[in-house]
């Protein structure tokens, strides 16, 4: 499905650039988006560099198998084919922990962690596991505490209460991470109904 | 309201302290454990790099066509029908394909319409309460090399859908229109 739509939207564009006539803004466009790419990844350095480091001593401590066994009731009902003591364990969980707390920076790596541990888990495999999708889900609705990005734009532009919407926020994302989680299942289930799973 | 953001700019800090104190504690040689585990992070940036590349590029050749805001515009009158404030819909189309567009637009909307406007509330909310799926998606399986993605795409936008679904609904309910 990810190769249709990326072709679909590259070719779609080229077309609609060709009637628009914006073939130019097309042509900057192509490399603009790959030198915004490169910033990215490149600007990701520091920051995978600091928290793989950092996480690497809250694992040796036993931080991560602490914070595991806290959530595990949960954690277990949401991941039932990762074994509870697995590391991917400590790594899914402080991932969704530092979402909790809209560290978007810093649950990327223990996020990349985890998909690796569960990289191993699915032997290695190029596809993505069960488990995989449901991580991913989680990511993707990511439930948030505090909008930290958000408050601050509504505090540079005067508001009365800037956090006013965390609130709302925090309804939004739950629904959102439920919804995740339910359609994931949904998916699942009809995999193994069309056995490919 | 000081109490957010004081643990906003806390939360961070502490972390780190508690975590090297706690890794003290327990023997572990700290400075060498973090640079062992840090070194992992480089290979990991690096290895993101083409598939960023080649998902940024059809996103934006994707905008600067035009083809967007055509999308955009078929789906105004749609919505707008069952009492979506047009203005939204750009923010809600984005959303999931671009962080930092969706960033800008958010600032835009506030800018525009003040940020305790209706609009200004239902754009924070929105921003806040859901992440870039095709962002997330490139970088949590580009970096552990995952090439068959299952139904994961699908999963993600469906949940974008439920999320912007929910901001309106709730941001309607509670600051009414």
């Amino acid at each position: 499905m990810i190769n249709k739509i990326w072709v679909a939207m590259l070719v779609i564009g080229i077309i609609f650039g060709a009637v628009n006539g914006r073939m130019e803004e097309v042509n900057e466009a192509i490399f603009a988006g790959a030198k915004d790419a490169v910033t990215i990844c490149l600007g990701l350095i520091s920051i995978l560099v600091f928290w793989l480091g950092l996480m690497r001593i809250a694992q040796e401590g036993g931080l991560l198998d602490l914070l595991a066994k806290l959530m595990r009731p949960i954690a277990t009902r949401i991941f039932p084919e990762v074994p509870p003591n697995h590391p991917a364990m400590g790594y899914i969980l402080s991932n969704m922990t530092a979402n909790l707390f809209g560290l978007g920076n810093a649950a990327t790596p223990m996020g990349i962690k985890a998909m690796q541990q569960l990289k191993d888990l699915n032997g290695g495999s190029d596809s993505a596991s069960r488990s995989m999708i449901t991580l991913l889900a989680i990511n993707t609705a990511s439930i948030t505490l505090i909008p930290t990005t958000v408050i601050s734009i509504r505090m540079s532009y005067g508001s009365v209460s800037p956090t006013e919407i965390v609130g709302t926020t925090l309804i939004a994302t739950t629904c959102s991470t439920l919804g995740a989680l339910l359609i994931d299942r949904y998916f699942y289930y009809r995999r193994i109904r069309k056995g490919r799973a | 309201m000081g109490w957010i953001t004081v643990i906003s700019i806390w939360f961070i800090p502490v972390l780190i302290a508690f975590v090297l104190m706690y890794g003290t504690y327990k023997q572990v040689p700290t400075y060498e454990t973090f640079v062992e585990g840090a070194k992992e992070g480089f290979g990991m940036a690096v290895s993101i790099i083409p598939y960023l590349v080649g998902m940024l590029v059809a996103i934006s050749v994707f905008r600067a066509s035009g083809a967007m805001d055509f999308i955009i515009n078929l789906m105004k009158p749609v919505l707008q029908a069952i009492g979506i404030p047009s203005e939204i819909v750009p923010l809600a189309m984005i959303r999931p394909i671009s962080g930092t567009g969706a960033l800008g637009m958010t600032s835009d909307l506030i800018a525009t319409h003040g940020p305790d406007s209706f609009i200004g509330r239902l754009a924070s909310t929105m921003q806040g309460s859901t992440d870039t799926t095709f962002y997330v998606l490139t970088v949590y399986f580009g970096a552990v090399g995952i090439k068959k993605m299952g139904d994961a795409l699908k999963v993600g936008l469906l949940a974008d859908v439920v999320g912007i679904i929910a901001s309106i609904l709730i941001v309607t309910y509670v600051f009414g229109m």
